[in-house]
């Protein structure tokens, strides 16, 4: 295809639907069928035009891509920086290389999915609602039209994100779609809990939309630092201008930047990434971002927003390698890796203790973030981005077979009339394998996925490789930081496999434990179909990453995901690494057994003991978790309480802040002592022209009264000329009128001047 | 023909004070003649403001539709005046918002005549400070301004109205008292009052003491300038000469609000770029670090004190400050760089500059528009429920979705959000300050922070929630209501997507300061 048309087509990916939001807001709104069916139709058309454009990319050979990896390149002259007749501007653009065009490929199919999905997920085509802003189980949400508008915008952020050549219109996709987020989060603003004592904890829809966008925001004002620090170096936003060995280069001669200052430019921009894809310490909003309706769980959670977040370090991986490299500073590495570790493993540990079912898959994707995380902060570029796309798909798929779930559930509740338990409630599950098949089927292959079941899954070759990254790091540099990585990892990994094995138990297996599980019933085609699609995805996606030299053997080049994706800054790293500025360049690993080793122990370790503690003897009715009597009702508490840093946050920076805010800034400085101030200042001058009033009426007395009269006089005239107050307005217009004639005249006849 | 050709500038300066005493003439209970008559003549100064706008020439950005006439030989004051790429915009601003502000005061009953009245002369003398290129022409405008305002507020206002309009009126009064004596003091000293030989003969003056006095020049000029400083940083306001602001905007009726936060604060940042940094390049200089830090202050003080708050108007009143803080900075940016030796050769710390005061003078225009469209929608909303108190509205969103949704879309372009037009400002000025004031910058992120949380918390009290049954019967929005806030939204949205639109017409002239 020509290059003039993979560049329009390249520009329309995102267009269609950002016009849809518009469409649907303006126009459509009210017919919600027609609303839907437009969003269908701009994303299809997406997906065919991200799906033409990818295999356009690939078809060009990676042999090529290499020498040339932004295939598609279109830019326009955007915002005025200078000098016009120079051509001084920041431009904006598209670009698809291999990275990107992988990312397009999982991004478009996800999205989708979640659409078709959608339309089944709020009962479309079943008597309407009623509550608006609220849940309306069985029903069909009055508010359709508005969820299907913020959704396409949600995914034309999304498109925009990836085949931005910027790092500007990243960041514009980026906070809009932290809008969407926000927006869709809250999708249900009406909506309260009113919680039984030992239920799952709740906040309200629109409380766990705020924290979402506050949350990340933190974040963003930082990474907006990096990014004008990063024009400021660079000259530039073009990430294929900028991130070449050339400017690469030049900035670190730059006195102003050098290496120091390239790591804290990457760390900046890294702080971006902890809010976006919800690393420790600002994981919090992610959770209870749960509480948006379920397909927008699973475009946050999967397809767009979280994995943007590794996207972007991604798509600037030679600024971190440099950064972190030879010459850089070690501690940008130990920064990110130990930031990633530390949240793989802690949310691992905390998912292992939730009750909800899709708190479990929320804290797993915190955790399988801080693996992308991890492998990018040891330098793992092509493990991560292929984790990234495995996860983008059999996390989506998890997520929306968990929907189902819950609407099977909910069905259930609506047959018995209870609408006190918590259809999210795991504990109140069981035995829905016969009750949805489907929904079980395609469960347990994503569940498998995020596992890592060796050989088969996708979640395993795409784990495997950053084992083996850390595992050669160590091995073969010396790095401690790749030990730490591969234990941290390794340790999140087992329990990965376990809260899968405990999640898929509990609901699906025994018998059911509730009369909502009892009557629940599979989903309807709208839900299902889009859990088959994504099924194939969460298996066969990791067949492309299957290493060239596994088992030892001589394969040739069959790992295509490293092939590819690595020719996208394969050039740049040569470059990067004969000027000794990174540590690595783009490299085949030699094969080893023990990352391998390492990978079928805790994949099939963790299943294993999930199999034994809640699979071989599924929960009966009302027994406690067995996990309990295991850890101690103590350390169970406090997994189960998320290590308390919501509590922790609450005490230390939010209500603080409150504080601050109200008491502080505004009652003591505003009100007390600005104003205050001011009100002395004006008592003072009160007193003493109170004093020079009296002094006036006993020296001048009656003089002063008769020009007073005059005027008063005057105005009364005047006034009947004009109702109101309008002698106020007279008043003072003559006595500034007067002033400046009078100083006018001073001036003119040299009065002032012959006082000095 | 030529006589319109050649005096577009007083034509459209001085025609709203024709129509105000055309108004005059209307008899007093015609009450919708003249809401319509006011409606009809504001918008002949937008049409006039268009047609220059499209007459401008870009290519050399310099002022253009230069008027220059005899008015005061003896003192060395003329009638001068011109437009170029910084008050063109500013211009446009106050034509697009006076109509908008008159159309959304037809709901005003008592004294509908002299309010209009009133708002044109208001319109005039914004006008007219925009286009002066003398500071006798400049201060007379300036405190003309002032009284139309004061009366707004006093006589149209709210329940504690005394307070607040004495208030603006003493502390814009105190800032323009040492501004009077300075221009005094130019003027004496150099012979003339206009700007543009100012610009040579004042920043230049050779000698070390001013004529016929003992007083040195360095200290004359120190003088003058904290004078001007202080009358412009009570204007914007600038954290802490803020205080005057959240009284005068609760207390003012609707459309006083929208034009005293939509253009009366940027006159103050205008006399930062028009007057103080082109008058005083060296003491600018000097001090940029401090006016960038008072600037921060503004930026995260603003941000806290608005989230502090639970009346809704005063909540956007104070993101006023929140928000002109980054104008303020901005202007700290082009103050280091325009004073500062060798600027113009560096090419970083040049584009520096041009960064941040671009983004500076869009992000006025920006302001404008956003707070314009937020005070609005606060009278909108007060019109109906006849509160502001954020603790008792809920569950809007359901009852006037249409309202909802407009309140979100302005809310978000006040916030900065990336396709809207604030943020392509307030990223121009974090991108021209980062190299020079990088603390004062790192810290103003916690005001752009907070920027979210006041906005969220807004749009929470009101939308979001359980529906209060109080507000059921609260009906949408209005054919009029729409109209007003629209055109706002519409150029809030072009902003944001193209906005070289309007910057290319600011960049060319701040290019050629510093090129």
């Amino acid at each position: 295809m020509g290059e003039q048309t993979l560049q329009t087509m390249t520009w329309l990916i995102p267009v269609g639907p950002l016009l849809t939001f518009f469409l649907i807001v303006l126009f459509t709104k009210h017919n919600r069928t027609l609303s839907w069916l437009l969003a269908w139709a701009a994303t299809i058309s997406s997906l065919v035009l991200a799906w033409t454009v990818a295999l356009n990319v690939f078809a060009e050979g990676y042999h090529h891509l290499e020498e040339h990896p932004n295939v598609v390149k279109s830019a326009i002259d955007w915002l005025p920086v200078g000098d016009f007749a120079q051509g001084t501007w920041l431009q904006m653009g598209v670009a698809v290389n291999p990275l990107t065009a992988v990312m397009l490929l999982m991004v478009s199919f996800a999205i989708v999915m979640i659409f078709v999905y959608s339309v089944g997920y709020h009962n479309y085509g079943q008597p309407r609602g009623s509550h608006i802003g609220e849940p309306n189980h069985g029903q069909e949400d009055p508010l359709i039209a508005r969820f299907f508008a913020l959704m396409s915008l949600f995914a034309g952020a999304m498109l925009l994100l990836v085949v931005s050549d910027n790092l500007l219109m990243l960041f514009i996709g980026w906070e809009i779609m932290g809008f969407c987020s926000y927006s869709l989060i809250g999708f249900w603003y009406a909506r309260e809990y009113h919680l039984e004592p030992g239920a799952i904890p709740h906040i309200p829809p629109r409380k766990a939309a705020v924290k979402a966008f506050m949350t990340t925001r933190i974040a963003d004002v930082v990474m907006l630092l990096g990014i004008v620090y990063f024009y400021r170096v660079f000259g530039t936003l073009n990430f294929a201008d900028a991130l070449s060995a050339h400017g690469l280069e030049t900035a670190v001669h730059l006195v102003s930047a050098g290496i120091p200052g390239l790591g804290l430019m990457a760390l900046l921009l890294f702080t971006g990434t902890v809010g976006k894809s919800a690393q420790w310490p600002l994981h919090v909003w992610l959770p209870d971002a749960m509480e948006g309706p379920t397909p927008v769980s699973a475009t946050i959670h999967a397809a767009a927003m979280v994995s943007a977040g590794v996207f972007m370090i991604i798509r600037i991986f030679p600024l971190i390698a440099v950064g972190m490299g030879p010459q850089g500073s070690p501690t940008v590495g130990w920064v990110i890796a130990g930031i990633g570790s530390f949240t793989a493993l802690m949310a691992a540990t905390i998912a292992v203790a939730q009750y909800d079912v899709k708190g479990v898959l929320a804290y797993s994707t915190i955790s399988q973030l801080g693996f992308m995380v991890a492998a990018v902060g040891m330098g793992a570029y092509v493990a991560a981005a292929f984790h990234l796309i495995t996860h983008g798909f059999f996390k989506a798929l998890l997520f929306l077979a968990s929907g189902s779930v819950i609407h099977g559930m909910e069905h259930g509740a609506m047959e018995v009339h209870d609408h006190h338990t918590d259809p999210q409630d795991m504990r109140y599950m069981g035995g829905l394998r016969h009750k949805m098949p489907r929904t079980f089927w395609t469960f347990l292959i994503g569940g498998m996925a995020l596992s890592g079941l060796p050989f088969i899954t996708a979640g395993f070759w795409s784990k495997d490789e950053i084992f083996a990254d850390a595992w050669y790091q160590f091995s073969h540099d010396g790095s401690a930081l790749g030990l730490f990585v591969f234990i941290m990892l390794g340790l999140a990994a087992f329990l990965t496999a376990f809260y899968t094995m405990r999640q898929i138990s509990m609901t699906f297996f025994g018998q059911p434990r509730t009369p909502l599980a009892e009557h629940a019933h599979e989903s309807s085609n709208f839900m299902t179909i889009p859990l088959m699609g994504l099924s194939i995805f969460a298996v066969a996606a990791g067949w492309f990453g299957i290493p060239d030299t596994f088992l030892g053997l001589d394969l040739g080049k069959i790992n295509l995901f490293h092939h590819y994706v690595g020719s996208a800054i394969y050039k740049v790293m040569e470059e990067l690494h004969e000027a000794h500025l990174v540590h690595h360049a783009i490299e085949t690993l030699p094969w080893s057994w023990v990352p391998l080793i390492a990978s079928l122990v805790v994949a099939l370790g963790g299943l294993a003991v999930g199999w034994t503690l809640y699979a071989r003897k599924p929960l009966q009715k009302d027994q406690k978790d067995p996990l309990i009597g295991i850890l101690g009702p103590g350390l169970h508490t406090f997994l189960n309480n998320k290590w308390y840093w919501d509590e922790l946050y609450q005490k230390v920076f939010i209500a603080p802040t409150v504080y601050f805010s109200e008491k502080i800034v505004y009652e003591v400085m505003d009100k007390g002592i600005i104003d205050g101030f001011l009100h002395l200042v004006a008592h003072v001058f009160y007193t003493i022209g109170r004093y020079m009033k009296r002094t006036e009426e006993l020296v001048f007395g009656d003089g002063v009264d008769w020009v007073k009269d005059q005027f008063l006089a005057m105005v009364k005239e005047f006034r009947q000329l004009q109702t109101g107050k309008i002698q106020e307005y007279v008043v003072v217009s003559m006595l500034i009128a007067s002033a400046l004639i009078a100083v006018v005249l001073a001036i003119n006849y040299g009065w002032i001047t012959s006082l000095f | 023909m030529n006589f319109i050709q050649d005096n577009l500038l007083p034509l459209t300066v001085f025609f709203p004070a024709l129509a105000a005493l055309i108004i005059l003439l209307v008899p007093n209970d015609e009450k919708n003649v003249i809401r319509r008559l006011a409606l009809a003549f504001s918008l002949v100064p937008l049409a006039l403001t268009l047609y220059m706008w499209f007459q401008y020439d870009r290519y050399t950005a310099n002022l253009q539709f230069e008027v220059m006439a005899q008015w005061f030989p003896a003192i060395g004051s003329s009638f001068h005046m011109g437009l170029d790429g910084i008050s063109l915009p500013m211009f446009l601003l106050t034509t697009i918002l006076a109509p908008l502000s008159i159309l959304a005061s037809f709901s005003i009953e008592d004294k509908v005549k002299m309010y209009m009245v009133l708002f044109l002369v208001l319109e005039m003398a914004m006008l007219g400070l925009f286009a002066s290129l003398d500071l006798i022409i400049f201060f007379i405008f300036w405190e003309f301004g002032l009284v139309p305002m004061y009366f707004l507020i006093r006589l149209w206002g709210g329940a504690d109205r005394e307070y607040a309009s004495f208030k603006f009126m003493i502390y814009t009064m105190a800032g323009s008292l040492g501004l009077l004596l300075s221009i005094q003091v130019m003027g004496l000293a150099t012979g003339t009052f206009d700007i543009i030989q100012l610009m040579d003969k004042w920043v230049h003056m050779e000698g070390t003491h001013l004529a016929g006095t003992g007083l040195s020049i360095e200290l004359v000029k120190n003088v003058a300038f904290w004078a001007f400083v202080i009358a412009f940083a009570i204007k914007v306001p600038v954290w802490p000469f803020h205080t005057w602001l959240p009284d005068a905007h609760t207390q003012a009726p609707t459309a006083g609000s929208m034009i005293l936060a939509g253009v009366l604060l940027k006159l103050g940042a205008y006399g930062f770029i028009r007057l103080v940094i082109p008058l005083f390049p060296e003491q600018a200089n000097l001090t940029a670090g401090i006016l960038a830090t008072f600037g921060m202050l503004s930026v995260v003080l603003g941000g806290f004190a608005a989230f502090g708050q639970w009346d809704f108007k005063r909540l956007v009143a104070y993101s006023s400050i929140n928000h002109m803080g980054f104008v303020v900075m901005g202007i700290a940016v082009m103050a280091y760089a325009y004073g500062r030796a060798g600027s113009f050769a560096d090419p970083g710390v040049a584009q520096d500059a041009i960064m941040a005061t671009n983004g500076a003078v869009f992000q006025m225009f920006n302001h404008g528009l956003s707070a314009a469209g937020m005070f609005f929608l606060v009278g909108v909303i007060y019109d109906r429920a006849h509160t502001r108190d954020l603790k008792e509205f809920g569950g809007i969103w359901t009852i006037l979705p249409v309202y909802g949704t407009i309140l979100i879309f302005t809310s978000m372009a006040s916030l900065g959000l990336p396709g809207l037009n604030g943020f392509v400002s307030e990223f121009l000025v974090v991108r021209g300050s980062w190299e020079i004031f990088a603390p004062q910058l790192a810290m103003a992120m916690l005001g752009l922070l907070m920027t979210g949380a006041y906005i969220l918390k807004a749009i929470g009290q009101t939308l979001h929630g359980q529906v209060n049954p109080r507000w059921v019967k609260l009906p949408d929005m209005t054919l009029r209501e729409h109209l007003v806030i629209w055109p706002l939204m519409v150029l809030m949205l072009s902003l944001g997507i193209w906005p070289q639109w309007l910057l290319v017409f600011i960049n060319d002239t701040v290019t050629k300061l510093f090129g």
